[in-house]
């Protein structure tokens, strides 16, 4: 009996937070224009979601905005991180400090406040994509910053003098000995900048050109239209949505696992 | 020698200047704006109308409830599973948390079209209930950022002083009371700090329930869409100033953890 309750409580807090989810995933396969009783089972939604040029373009610029600026941010982030490792205290604290703005600060003002400066003081064009593409490395940058600053502390220094002492040049011994060995701090804070793109609406709101959608810009916008094709259509693109992300985390904890056995100690960090 | 001597110092300047041009720049804009009018002179009129238009200053205070509201409920809800899944010694224990942990991943405007749809199915209207909804759709929004690092610092507890207040003659209540919930307190001030600044601000989520919002953030919403960016950058001064009070205050207490960092395990 004790054993049990746990057991239930998580069952039934695990079966709320689905059940929203997993109730999109059924409708999303009927031509039920709402949640109510279901007549066939059908794939409109997903002929829909995938020859309606909105939508595509909608679905590829988004992951188009999320690698550019996810790949701008790991560079930044990363060089960042190990300027700041090396530089003195105060500088360090400093970079440190201002790292930390974006991390704390309300998305809505990071966006309105890039908006302000970008587009109303210095006239860039929204049109021009550097307003979205800019506001997205900066409520990244930071995050990728934060997952490489770790690693390069539990890092061994001596290897990186030994290279030095060996004959080998500076930009050499950091590409092959001080990369590898900060490598998983930087994939993590790849992955980290795509997903935080990806479920940024209020950046984008604030700084996108007026004809470009990301999945979220489009999904405000849908609910409050009356288009039920595009509606459903959406139903369709949670479900493939979800599915992806069970398959990532599957591979992600496979890997972790096979990484486990070869060096545990590593990949338990 | 003449020659550019390589240092790995100069790695970071690319990024200090990314980070002096477009994050501490753009709130010195904002600062400007705050304090200027149409024709640039400088003014106290935005900060003054702030708290004499009753529209805003009610704004303010609702927000405030609505977030103090919503992180009480998230806790409450958050804490006993973060306890469960920490103090528990399930098999597959790694894949329950990731089954709590997942949902963040899901585009947000996505979940909540998804709860929108079920919300609608019982209750009907959900402009009827605007508070109860916003509440509602804010911890199914929000509430993995509360369970992972609530988590993370019950995973860190030392058993062995759970086995001596027992041994001391604690009963159960009170070794919860006295050992493990002090203990708790960074994990716990971590999730608040992920849930209450996003509920004064993600306007999003109310807006998609029931197309019509009454939080700060949606305020800025408003004056951006009406071309007004001296009122609107009123709101975010005010905005940032509550957030540097907040994190001034909660810093002495948190972990380093941070769960939107955390979120990849």
């Amino acid at each position: 009996m004790k054993k049990a309750f746990p057991i239930i409580f998580l069952s039934i807090m695990i079966a709320i937070i689905y059940m929203p989810i997993l109730v999109l995933v059924v409708y999303s396969f009927t031509d039920a224009p709402n949640i109510g009783p279901i007549h066939h089972f059908s794939l409109h939604n997903y002929v829909t979601l995938f020859t309606r040029e909105e939508l595509t373009s909608m679905i590829w610029g988004t992951l188009l905005l999320a690698l550019g600026s996810a790949l701008l941010s790991t560079i930044l982030g990363t060089l960042g991180a190990i300027g700041a490792f090396y530089s003195k205290k105060g500088t360090t604290t400093f970079m440190n400090s201002m790292n930390q703005i974006p991390v704390v600060n309300a998305d809505v003002v990071t966006g309105f406040s890039i908006c302000i400066l970008l587009i109303v003081t210095m006239g860039v064009s929204k049109e021009s994509y550097i307003p979205l593409v800019l506001g997205h490395t900066v409520l990244s940058a930071p995050f990728v910053y934060l997952s490489v600053v770790p690693k390069l502390k539990q890092m061994d220094g001596s290897l990186y003098e030994a290279a030095i002492d060996l004959g080998a040049k500076p930009s050499v011994a950091l590409r092959k000995v001080v990369l590898p060995q900060i490598m998983p701090g930087i994939v993590s804070g790849f992955a980290l900048a795509v997903t935080l793109s990806l479920d940024d609406y209020f950046v984008a709101s604030y700084t996108k050109p007026a004809t470009f959608d990301t999945i979220s810009t489009y999904v405000v916008n849908a609910t409050k239209g009356s288009q039920t094709d595009i509606k459903t259509a959406l139903w369709a693109l949670s479900t493939i949505i979800f599915a992806v992300v069970i398959l990532v985390v599957v591979i992600m904890n496979l890997s972790g696992r096979r990484d486990t056995k070869k060096d545990g100690k590593e990949a338990s960090i | 020698m003449s020659v550019f001597r390589f240092s790995r110092k100069q790695l970071g300047i690319p990024y200090a200047l990314f980070l002096m041009f477009f994050v501490v720049a753009p709130l010195l804009v904002i600062i400007y704006y705050a304090f200027t009018n149409g024709e640039g002179r400088f003014t106290l009129d935005n900060l003054s109308g702030f708290f004499t238009d009753p529209n805003t200053i009610g704004t303010l205070f609702y927000s405030f409830a609505l977030a103090i509201v919503t992180t009480a409920v998230c806790l409450i809800i958050a804490y006993p599973i973060a306890y469960v899944l920490a103090r528990s010694n399930m098999r597959h224990k790694s894949v329950i948390v990731m089954i709590f942990v997942l949902p963040m991943w899901i585009n947000f405007t996505l979940r909540i079209t998804a709860l929108k749809e079920i919300l609608t199915v019982i209750e009907g209207n959900l402009a009827f209930h605007p508070f109860l909804n916003s509440v509602i759709g804010m911890c199914y929004d929000f509430l993995p950022f509360m369970i992972l690092p609530m988590y993370t610092t019950l995973m860190k507890l030392d058993g062995t002083l759970l086995e001596a207040a027992n041994d001391l003659g604690a009963s159960p209540l009170q070794t919860f009371l006295k050992v493990t919930l002090p203990l708790s307190v960074p994990g716990i001030v971590s999730g608040i700090v992920m849930v209450l600044l996003p509920s004064m601000t993600n306007y999003v989520v109310l807006d998609m329930l029931y197309n019509s919002t009454y939080i700060m953030g949606s305020l800025i919403g408003s004056y951006f869409a009406a071309y007004d960016w001296h009122n609107g950058s009123m709101i975010s001064l005010i905005l940032l100033l509550i957030i540097l009070i907040f994190t001034l205050f909660t810093n002495q207490y948190e972990d380093d953890t941070n769960a939107r960092g955390g979120a990849i395990l």
